[in-house]
C-alpha cells in the first residue's frame, strides 16, 4: 500500500483526517462507527438494508444512506458484486470509511460507484464520533467531522 | 497507472467495448491502491453466484456480452467458482424457479464471453494448480490463500467484476501480493499442537485468522509437526481467509517460500501469538450451541474424491434421519459416480451435489423452505459464514457429523 503522511487537524469546530486511499464522488453523512470488520456477505441482510450478524457490534441497525466507519474489511469476495447490486435498490451505504482495506471492498467501490476511503495512521473508529455529521472529500482523500 | 501501447488501445475500445470497459475499472482499483503498472496473469477465476450478482449484475453482465463483436471475449483462460444451483438438485433444496432463470442467464453471458463454466472452488486441486511465481487473477478467497500459499503463486483476492476484467484484458494492477515486499512475514505464530481432522485444521486456521486482522498480514506459523497435505491446507487456509481476510500465509518447512523462518524476514519478528489445542477447542466449543440439528452440510470448499470416499465410508450401514449435503465440483462428481461413492452416500439418505457451494446457493432462502437453522459442518468457513444468513452453525468432525445426521443430535 502507498504511503503517504497522515494528516490530522482539530480545529474548534472541526477534525479533519486524510486518509491514504480513496474512490467515488464527495458525500456528506451521519457516521454509523464500530471497531469491527464489514462483509457485505457475512454481516448484512442486504434486502432490508440491516447489520444481521449476530457477534457484530452493529447488528441490528440500519446502514442505508449513512457513513460507515469501520476497522477492516472482512469476508469473501461475494461483496465486489453485493455493494453493486445494493447500489441498483438504493439500499446501500452513502460511503464506507475503513482503518483498512481489502481489494474486495475496493473493487466493489469501483464497480458500485461507492465513495470509500481507507488507511488512516490512527484508529479513525476511536476519532469519529458515533452518529456525527461528516464530509468525505475523496479528491483530497479527507474525511471531515462537521 | 502506466499504459503500454496495447493497454493504451484498450482504453480507446480498439480492442473491443468489453475491453474497455474492463480496463476502466481496473485502472480505477489500480489507482486505489497506487498500483505503477499492469502484471500478465495466466489464468482468471470468477466467483460469480446470482444471490451476489442480483439483477442487477446479471444485467451487467448481459449487456457486456450482448455487443455481438466477437473481440468481446476473454483473452487468458478463465474459469468460475460455484453457480448458486445445482440444477439436478434444486427441487430437492426447493430453490425457486427465479433463481435458476438468473443461473441460466449468467451462465448465457459468460459462455458468450468465452469464460469456461467450471464451477469449482477447488481448481487447484481439479483444473490446473498454479505454480511457485505465476501471476493469476483468482477469485474465492480460499483459492486465491491457497494458490499463494501452498503454490507460491500470486494474486490479490479479484471480486467477479475484477476477475472477469482481468480475463478481458489478460492482465491485473500489480499492488498487493503481485509484490515481493507484500509477500514477507508481518505476524509470527508459534503452534504447539498439530490437528490431525479436517475440522480442527480448519478451526487453527480460524484462530489465526482472528488474530492475525486484516488483508495485509502475513502470518508466519512455526512448529506444525509432518505434512498435512492437500485437503488439510485447503480447510485451514479457506477459514483464515474468511476470518481474517487473509491471502497469504507460510508454514516454515512446509510452505515453498519459508524452507527456513529468515526466508520470510520471520526472524526479524517477535512471536506474537502461541496457539495450542485448548485456543483451537475454544473456537469450536463457541458454535456447540444446540445438541439437535436439522441438516447436516459438507461444503466450502467443494469436497475432493478423497474427502467423498471418507464420507462414503462413514456412510455404511446407516440410514439417516436429517438432510446430509455434501456438495464436491463437476470434476470430481463423474468419478465419484463411477467408484460408487456418489452411491453409497445416497444410499444412506445423503445427497451429493455438483458445481455449487451451499452458502453461495440463496442459503437463507432455502433454510427457511427446508426449515433448517441448525446446522452441522466439519467446515470452520461455512460455520463463519452462515450465522449471518440465520443458521445456528456447529462445527464438528466428520464423523460426528454424519452420527448426527443418523440420530438428530450432535454428540
Amino acid at each position: 500500500m502507498s504511503e503517504l503522511p497522515d494528516h490530522t487537524m482539530q480545529g474548534s469546530t472541526v477534525m479533519e483526517f486524510k486518509a491514504r486511499h480513496a474512490i467515488g464522488l464527495p458525500v456528506t453523512g451521519e457516521a454509523l462507527v464500530a471497531h469491527d470488520g464489514f462483509s457485505a456477505r457475512y454481516d448484512l441482510d442486504r434486502i432490508n438494508g440491516t447489520f444481521t450478524r449476530p457477534a457484530h457490534k452493529l447488528v441490528g441497525q440500519s446502514y442505508v444512506g449513512k457513513v460507515l466507519v469501520l476497522d477492516t474489511a472482512k469476508g469473501g469476495v461475494a461483496s465486489a458484486w453485493m455493494l453493486h447490486e445494493m447500489a441498483s435498490r438504493g439500499i446501500v451505504p452513502k460511503a464506507i470509511v475503513f482503518n483498512t482495506v481489502n481489494p474486495i471492498l475496493a473493487q466493489g467501490a469501483a464497480f458500485g460507484d461507492i465513495t470509500m476511503l481507507a488507511g488512516f495512521d490512527q484508529d479513525i473508529t476511536a476519532k469519529v464520533p458515533h452518529g456525527a455529521t461528516v464530509e468525505i472529500d475523496p479528491a483530497n482523500r479527507t474525511l471531515r467531522v462537521l | 497507472m502506466k499504459l503500454n501501447e496495447e493497454e493504451q488501445a484498450m482504453l480507446a475500445g480498439e480492442l473491443g467495448q468489453a475491453a474497455r470497459l474492463a480496463i476502466e475499472h481496473q485502472i480505477k482499483v489500480g489507482d486505489f491502491f497506487g498500483a505503477e503498472d499492469f502484471v500478465p496473469v495466466t489464468q482468471a477465476h470468477i466467483m460469480a453466484d446470482t444471490e451476489s450478482l442480483g439483477e442487477a449484475g446479471v444485467r451487467w453482465l448481459e449487456s457486456l456480452s450482448g455487443h455481438g463483436d466477437s473481440r468481446d471475449a476473454v483473452r487468458i483462460p478463465t474459469i468460475t467458482d460455484p453457480r448458486g444451483t445445482d440444477f439436478a438438485k434444486a427441487g430437492m433444496l426447493k430453490q425457486a424457479p427465479w433463481m435458476l432463470t438468473l443461473e441460466r442467464r449468467t451462465i448465457d453471458a459468460f459462455v458468450k464471453l468465452g469464460v469456461s463454466m467450471t464451477d469449482t472452488c477447488i481448481n487447484y486441486q481439479t483444473i490446473q494448480a498454479p505454480t511457485r511465481g505465476e501471476h493469476l487473477a483468482f477469485g474465492d478467497t480460499g483459492v486465491v490463500i491457497y494458490s499463494n500459499s501452498i503454490c507460491g503463486a500470486r494474486s490479490n483476492f479479484e471480486g467477479g467484476p475484477s476477475a472477469l476484467s482481468a480475463g478481458l484484458t489478460g492482465r491485473t494492477p500489480r499492488y498487493g501480493f503481485h509484490l515481493d515486499a507484500h509477500r514477507q512475514a508481518t505476524v509470527r505464530f508459534q503452534v504447539d499442537w498439530t490437528p490431525q481432522s479436517l475440522n480442527d485444521w480448519g478451526a487453527l486456521g480460524g484462530v489465526i485468522g482472528r488474530l492475525a486482522g486484516n488483508y495485509w498480514s502475513v502470518p508466519v506459523v512455526e512448529g506444525l509437526q509432518g505434512y498435512p497435505g492437500s485437503d488439510a491446507l485447503k480447510h485451514f487456509g479457506a477459514a483464515m481467509a474468511s476470518f481474517g481476510s487473509i491471502a497469504l500465509f507460510h508454514l516454515v518447512g512446509i510452505t515453498p517460500e519459508a524452507s527456513l523462518l529468515k526466508d520470510v524476514g520471520g526472524e526479524k519478528l517477535p512471536v506474537s501469538h502461541r496457539i495450542g489445542q485448548a485456543e483451537v477447542k475454544a473456537l469450536q466449543a463457541s458454535y456447540a450451541v444446540d445438541d439437535e440439528i436439522d441438516v447436516v452440510v459438507f461444503s466450502a470448499p467443494q469436497l475432493s474424491l478423497y474427502e467423498l470416499r471418507q464420507l462414503a465410508d462413514l456412510c455404511e450401514g446407516r440410514r439417516f434421519v436429517r438432510p446430509l449435503l455434501a456438495v464436491t465440483s463437476p470434476q470430481v462428481k463423474p468419478d465419484a459416480d463411477r467408484f460408487g461413492i456418489t452411491g453409497r452416500i445416497e444410499a444412506a439418505g445423503g445427497q451429493v451435489l455438483s458445481g455449487m457451494c451451499f452458502y453461495q446457493s440463496y442459503a437463507r432462502e432455502i433454510a427457511e423452505a427446508n426449515g433448517w437453522k441448525r446446522l452441522a459442518t466439519n467446515s470452520a468457513k461455512l460455520v463463519n459464514i452462515l450465522g449471518g444468513y440465520g443458521y445456528v452453525p456447529m462445527l464438528a468432525s466428520m464423523e460426528h457429523c454424519v452420527e448426527a445426521a443418523q440420530t438428530g443430535r450432535l454428540a
